[in-house]
């Protein structure tokens, strides 16, 4: 089984935010919550990077080991998802995310959280929901994966800076992208997410 | 040359160095085809981490905690969750309770040594319990509700199964907030009903001289409250307070704190949540099983008048001189 992961090549990164709208588009995901962001480094400076993230589907992931329901699990792939039904909103997630994945939209009294809302790598919901049915699509969004396809964001993306699919071969394309053009700001996330880094 | 060439160069010296040292920290690459290359001079994210532990940056959307990029933080607070506080508070707690159970199997139930008088004096007033059994209740509440949290899912998921746990524990997590607003309610009227009596006195001293009454032929002086009870007020209260502000911080998210800012609180809040279950244990232990006679005192609110005499003399003695005399001014 291949590993999923994200990769975002900052060299390439325009700051375009189209990743950000083709996630909402796809998945039709709540006023207030973006899955994906594209956050900025030094803006305005010598050396200005801008990276696009969201959930990286993480290796022994943290959010799934605080999580008082179980409700977070990673599958065979190791795409991250959960079960919206089990959630509880209690954030403990978002505390142990180191990607701010995590989102709650505001419900009831005092800023509560409802269900958490995370990219699910366009592969749909943990939940009992039948794939690519329409409970599914209105709880969690798209199940591109289950057709064979990647997600939304990377496929979207105008300079192929965001890379999604089997971690091996986008490292691959990654570290031969750097040797090529002599330089690159690293796998931005891959070493808190995945134990590692990219070889160059 | 003259003074003012040698002058001119010196500068010039100085120039050159002052240049160089502006030069940025990260040198300048080169591109594949020999040419320097601008874009190559950036830093990653292993220098950024170094410097700072968490990379920040600007988005574009207008939710400003977004703006946080990497936190490794998360798989710290992951190790505390898991694995510190799982086990550390489970000893501690455990611990607790295997402590009492010793001491009642040593000590046993104290008795009242007199035996009861059969005379009962007002201890607490309808009030007084009313504002301990609001502070008890709710904290009993808020402690199953909270210990769910950390070790519901080792404990209760394998009994009651996945769907039926989340069910219970989203009731839980409900009932725990607003249960909150009772308990800080109950603690602020504590503060103030029981606080004079509280203050720390010269008694409190010969009380732990004589081994606070637990040592058989040895008499601990008291007043209205002994040392141990007032100790267990001031811990109430420190340990209350910081409950609540953290508590209140992890309820309202983002309000006057950062992600950070709540990961602290939320260890705040777990670390004294289980040391304040231990005291009360500890509480709770004294007033009913570990005591005769103790628990009236906040059951119907009367005790025994050999009991108050064993337990505190000062305040019986004060208590009984305020009642005579103002029947013996009536008599005159």
């Amino acid at each position: 089984m291949a590993r999923m992961k994200f990769l975002c090549d900052a060299d390439r990164c325009i700051d375009c935010n189209a990743c950000v709208t083709a996630c909402k588009n796809e998945n039709e995901v709540p006023w207030g919550i973006n899955r994906r962001r594209v956050v900025t480094i030094n803006d305005g400076k010598p050396g200005e990077r801008s990276v696009s993230m969201a959930c990286m589907h993480c290796t022994d992931p943290p959010c799934a080991a605080v999580c008082p329901v179980n409700c977070i699990f990673p599958t065979e792939d190791g795409v991250v998802l959960h079960n919206k039904d089990q959630c509880i909103g209690c954030g403990y997630c978002f505390y142990a995310c180191p990607f701010g994945a995590p989102q709650y939209p505001q419900v009831g009294n005092f800023g509560s959280r409802g269900k958490m809302d995370k990219c699910t790598y366009c592969a749909g919901g943990g939940g009992p929901e039948a794939p690519g049915s329409a409970a599914e699509f209105a709880k969690y969004g798209s199940n591109r994966f289950g057709e064979g396809k990647l997600p939304m964001c990377a496929e979207m993306c105008s300079t192929k800076s965001l890379l999604a699919g089997d971690g091996d071969i986008i490292a691959q394309i990654y570290g031969e992208r750097v040797r090529k053009r002599g330089y690159g700001s690293g796998a931005w996330g891959w070493t808190t997410a995945y134990h590692e880094d990219v070889e160059v | 040359m003259t003074f003012l060439a040698r002058f001119r160069l010196a500068t010039f010296v100085l120039m050159l160095l002052a240049i160089a040292a502006a030069v940025p920290v990260f040198a300048q690459k080169l591109g594949p085809d020999g040419a320097p290359n601008p874009t190559a001079s950036v830093t990653g994210q292993r220098e950024l981490l170094q410097q700072e532990p968490r990379i920040t940056g600007r988005v574009d959307i207008p939710d400003i905690k977004s703006s946080v990029l990497i936190q490794p933080a998360g798989r710290t607070w992951d190790y505390f969750h898991q694995v510190l506080l799982r086990w550390g508070g489970g000893v501690v707690i455990l611990g607790t309770v295997a402590l009492l159970a010793i001491a009642y199997l040593i000590l046993g139930k104290l008795p009242i040594s007199a035996g009861r008088s059969g005379r009962k004096v007002v201890r607490f007033e309808a009030f007084e319990r009313f504002a301990h059994w609001l502070t008890a209740a709710s904290f009993v509440i808020l402690g199953l509700t909270g210990l769910n949290i950390t070790f519901g899912k080792a404990l209760l998921l394998p009994l009651v199964g996945p769907d039926l746990f989340a069910a219970i524990s989203q009731i839980a997590k409900y009932v725990h907030n607003f249960t909150s607003f009772a308990f800080v309610a109950g603690l602020l009227l504590i503060t103030v009903i029981f606080f004079k009596d509280n203050l720390l006195e010269k008694v409190d001293m010969d009380w732990l001289k004589q081994g606070g009454g637990f040592i058989k032929n040895r008499h601990a002086p008291a007043g209205r409250f002994n040392f141990g009870e007032k100790l267990v007020f001031w811990l109430s209260i420190a340990a209350g307070i910081a409950v609540s502000v953290s508590g209140f911080l992890l309820l309202f998210p983002f309000y006057g704190t950062d992600i950070l800012g709540m990961q602290l609180a939320q260890v705040v809040h777990a670390v004294v949540a289980i040391l304040f279950v231990a005291l009360i244990l500890g509480h709770i232990y004294i007033g009913t099983v570990g005591m005769e006679g103790a628990f009236e005192a906040m059951g119907t609110g009367e005790v025994d008048l050999n009991w108050a005499k064993e337990h505190h003399d000062q305040w019986i003695a004060k208590k009984l001189a305020s009642e005579t005399r103002p029947s013996a001014t009536a008599a005159e």
